[in-house]
This record gives structure tokens, C-alpha cells and sequence, in this order.
């Protein structure tokens, strides 16, 4: 299915990938499948998957206009693992807005593409360059949390039997120990089970722990 | 046993064999009227019977035919329109005609499913009666944007069998993060002409030319589990509950920003992002949300944290 081009032959939509905020920082190995100019752009997954498209929900804590000539506007999002970068300006001019307008903190759910990028010091970045931001409420967050933690499983239960190839460049360019991946999906759960214990978890209470989380 | 009633079914009978023999009316309903009248075997098998044996006569094989010989067909097994197949099917749901040229429209169910039926006043054929089971020969089916139906029509055959069939629930449920809405979302006009319901562009209707629309609420979206994406559908109702703007409400809205768009705008930020559990039939690509629920935490938390240890 994540094949951009289905057996009947129409377009498919991308799946958006699920995830945890430090599973992307650690994704910076990009590529393309062909040399057409507009051909989709991949991130590939420390757990043997490629993206192009994720979704998350995460606590939007600050927003800043980065911006020198235009408006281009930078949001942090944390997740129980790290934070995901959004940058918006005038081409993703909904996004924008949201980043302009929204007060921090709020719990937020992004569709968007990863991009990546080389700061000064030769060190490799993955932001997200963000189709939607939406505002959503807490259980839709831990919601995501728990779907996350499945999906990564999964790619960790497959991790070295799939034969596609991209556990194997996963392999080449990362290396096979998923350690640190198993402690994310741990941290990430325990937060999960806070907030079970918790019950009707207060959002003010739940920014704050996922802001030190971080 | 009425007379014409034999004649008719022999008239068919020429005719379905038009294309490959010549054959006379009268041969056929000497045929037919002694296994009707002596022997009392249903007209339906009587007819079956005496086209078989005449087929046999022309060299001519079922498969030649336009008409649906052979085996009943499982209604969730077809995918190709224009065939010729038979059912056995028992009356879901009868709807009010929108139209005068049709005598009768509804949903007809077997085991596989349910499927919609449409029948016209110009086949004059007898009516089906909701909760009551028919075998249907000699359908037509028929394809509309993915979506497949059966037409009844002059060669129709309709016999109602005793057996009570119990019709299967095609419903599919799927559940995901709803990460679009697509194009065609939100307030909407379509084609007010009988039976049309195109949605419009412009003002325009592409089988209609231009027309007066009709409103409309409905929502195209992507849900997405990770793995995979579905295309569902929220009727007007649906839309109604799932964004909490009503059909007025959505008027307003477009009136005062002076365009439609604002109310997909408007509903977008309601819906995606959320997680949801949506139950309905499946029409081509698209399921149809006719119930669904906000997704719950699946997770359990301390078994995974002890089963990915131990990984």
C-alpha cells in the first residue's frame, strides 16, 4: 500500500506514517524512487520504513515568525519522546495561519511531509512542512500515543523479515540495534498509563509533563 | 395457466434467440403449453426447459445469449455492468419512486449482501413485496461512479420462491484518523432533474447544462489507519452530526463570506485530525459513514511495555 501507484493502476494517496517525534529526528536519510524532478521525496525510518507523509498529535508549546522578508512560521510540538518541527509560510498559507493565530499551549494533530535539511554545522535536520493543523482535545492525543506504539511494534516485530528492501537500507544506514526505538515506545507508553491513572487528565497538568518530557 | 401468459414467455423465448436462429413462435408454445398444462410445471422452468431444448436444436451456447442463463449469481459478486445474470434475492427495502417512469425501486439482499433494484414502468412487470424472496432471471447490471445495481426489464422473469433468505450485512467497518477532506466537501448545489442528483460545478450540470441547484451537505474524507487509507462518505445527516452545523447554518456561513468554500473550510477544522470508528456499506472505493463514534485507545499499556522489553 505505500506503493504510490496501485496494481489497478490509478493514484493512490500516500499513507501518512505514524511516527514518535525522536523516530523522525533519527530519519535522515532521504531519497527518491525515480528521477522525475516531482517524484515524492522519502524519509527512511530507523524501523525499516520509507515516508513521505506522517500525522501526529502532539502539544503545540511555541510558536515563532522565523521569517526574514515574508512570514514563515515555526512551531515546536511535543510528543512523550522529543519535538517535531512545523514550518509554515506563503505556500502553505492555512498552516500559517494556525501558527499565527493559535495560542500555546494546545494539543494539535498534524497531517504533513518530512523534509529535511543541513544546518551550518553539517548536521542533518527533519522538520515537517505541514498540509493541515488542527486543534484537538486529549483523548485524541493519547489516542495517537497508543496508535503509534502499535504501528511501531509492528515494525519492530517486522524489522529484518520484510523483504522490500528498506529494512535493509534501514540496516545500511542506521544500523540494526532498535534499542532505542523500544525505549521511546516504553516512555511513551508509561505516559499513556500516567494519564490512565490521571483519568480525566486536566490539559493543563498534561502540557506540562509532556513539555518536561521533552 | 393464462394463454398470453405462455405466449409471452415464448415471445421472449424467439427473441432471445434472435441473433442466432429463426425461430417460430408458434413451435415454441407447442412446446411449452403441454409441460404448463399437462404436466403443471412452472412456466418459469417450462420456459427454461423449452429454451434449452431449442438451443440445443441452433447449435447455440448459454454463453452466446444476452440473457442471464444458468446459476443464480451472489449479488456481492458483481463487478461489471451490462451483464445479464439471475438472483435469488429477498426485498430489503422498497423507496418511493423519484420518477414516473419507474414503477419500482428499493434494495434487494442475499447471503453476499444487499444490492439496489430498479424496475420500469414500461417492462410492466408485477410488483415485489418487501420481506417476501424472489428469484429474479434475466437482470441487468448496472454501474454508476463504482456503484453497482440490478435492472429488472420486459424479459425479466419473477418468481417468488418459499424459502426465506437471509440477507448478509455487507457492512464494513474501519477505523483511522480522518487526514483530509477532499474536493466536493462541505455545502453543495446538484442537479434537481428527476433522478440525476449530479453534484454541480459552477452552476452547471454535466448531463443537465445549467441548472437551479439543490443544497446539499456532504463530506469526501480520508481516513487513515497507517497502513492504509479509505475514502468514506458523510451523507447530509452525517454531516449534520459528525461537524454540528446543520444545513442553515451552512447557508448562512456561505452567505456571509460570499462563497461556499468557507463551510468545507469551517468543517475541516472540526474533523481532521480526529480518530474515527466508521461503520456502513461500501459503495466502490467509498464507505459510507452511516454510524461512527470518536476511535478509543486500543493500547494495552503495561502488557506492551512487557512484551516490548522483552523484544
Amino acid at each position: 500500500m505505500s506503493d504510490s501507484e496501485s496494481e489497478s493502476g490509478y493514484q493512490t494517496r500516500e499513507v501518512a506514517k505514524r511516527v514518535f517525534a525522536e523516530e523522525l529526528s533519527e530519519s535522515t536519510y532521504t531519497f527518491k524512487e525515480s528521477d522525475d524532478e516531482r517524484a515524492p521525496t522519502y524519509a527512511l525510518l530507523p524501523t525499516g520504513e520509507k515516508t513521505n507523509r506522517v500525522f501526529f498529535v502532539g502539544t503545540l508549546t511555541e510558536t515563532d515568525d522565523v521569517g526574514k522578508d515574508s512570514e514563515y512560521w515555526q512551531g515546536r510540538i511535543v510528543d512523550p519522546t522529543g519535538t517535531f518541527f512545523v514550518y509554515a509560510g506563503q505556500y502553505q498559507p492555512e498552516p500559517a495561519a494556525k501558527l499565527r493565530n493559535l495560542e500555546t499551549p494546545a494539543y494539535v494533530a498534524v497531517v504533513g511531509k518530512p523534509r529535511s535539511y543541513e544546518t551550518d554545522d553539517g548536521e542533518i535536520v527533519i522538520s515537517i512542512r505541514p498540509e493541515s493543523i488542527t486543534v484537538v482535545d486529549a483523548s485524541t492525543r493519547d489516542k495517537w500515543v497508543s496508535d503509534t506504539v502499535e504501528r511501531t511494534v509492528d515494525r519492530m516485530e517486522t524489522f529484518g523479515e520484510s523483504s522490500d528492501g528498506y529494512n535493509q537500507m534501514a540496516t545500511e544506514q542506521y544500523g540494526d540495534d532498535l534499542s532505542d526505538v523500544k525505549e521511546w515506545v516504553v516512555t511513551a507508553l508509561e505516559s499513556l498509563d500516567d494519564d490512565v491513572a490521571t483519568t480525566e487528565a486536566d490539559t493543563d497538568v498534561d502540557s506540562d509533563s509532556a513539555e518536561t518530557a521533552s | 395457466m393464462p394463454d398470453n401468459d405462455i405466449e409471452e414467455h415464448a415471445e421472449e423465448v424467439v427473441e432471445l434467440l434472435s441473433d442466432h436462429a429463426d425461430i417460430d413462435k408458434d413451435d415454441v408454445i407447442s412446446r411449452m403449453r403441454p409441460l404448463v398444462e399437462e404436466y403443471e410445471v412452472p412456466i418459469s422452468e417450462a420456459r427454461r426447459s423449452t429454451l434449452n431444448s431449442f438451443m440445443d436444436d441452433a447449435g447455440v451456447e448459454s454463453e452466446d445469449l444476452m440473457g442471464g442463463q444458468g446459476d443464480p449469481v451472489l449479488v456481492n459478486t458483481i463487478d461489471e455492468d451490462e451483464q445479464w445474470v439471475n438472483v435469488v434475492v429477498k426485498v430489503v427495502d422498497l423507496w418511493e419512486p423519484r420518477s414516473d417512469s419507474i414503477s419500482q425501486v428499493g434494495l434487494v439482499g442475499d447471503e453476499s449482501g444487499r444490492v439496489k433494484f430498479v424496475a420500469f414502468e414500461t417492462s410492466d412487470l408485477e410488483k415485489i413485496e418487501e420481506g417476501k424472496s424472489y428469484e429474479l432471471e434475466n437482470v441487468v447490471t448496472d454501474e454508476y461512479q463504482g456503484d453497482y445495481s440490478i435492472k429488472l426489464n420486459r424479459t425479466t422473469t419473477i418468481t417468488e420462491v418459499e424459502d426465506d433468505i437471509e440477507v448478509g450485512d455487507s457492512d464494513v467497518t474501519v477505523e483511522g484518523a480522518l487526514v483530509d477532506l477532499q474536493a466536493g466537501s462541505g455545502l453543495i448545489k446538484r442537479c434537481p432533474e428527476d433522478g440525476c442528483t449530479r453534484v454541480l460545478n459552477s452552476s452547471r450540470c454535466s448531463e443537465h447544462g445549467e441548472v437551479e441547484g439543490e443544497f446539499d451537505l456532504r463530506l469526501k474524507a480520508v481516513l487513515d489507519n497507517g497502513t492504509d487509507v479509505q475514502d468514506v462518505i458523510f451523507n447530509r445527516e452525517a454531516t449534520e452530526e459528525v461537524t454540528g452545523i446543520g444545513m442553515e447554518e451552512a447557508k448562512e456561513m456561505a452567505r456571509d463570506a460570499l462563497k461556499r468554500e468557507v463551510v468545507a473550510e469551517q468543517m475541516k477544522d472540526i474533523v481532521v485530525g480526529r480518530y474515527y470508528t466508521i461503520t456502513g456499506p461500501e459503495l466502490g472505493r467509498y464507505v459510507l459513514a452511516n454510524e461512527f463514534e470518536p476511535a478509543e485507545v486500543t493500547v494495552d499499556a503495561e502488557a506492551t511495555i512487557v512484551k516490548v522489553r522483552s523484544m
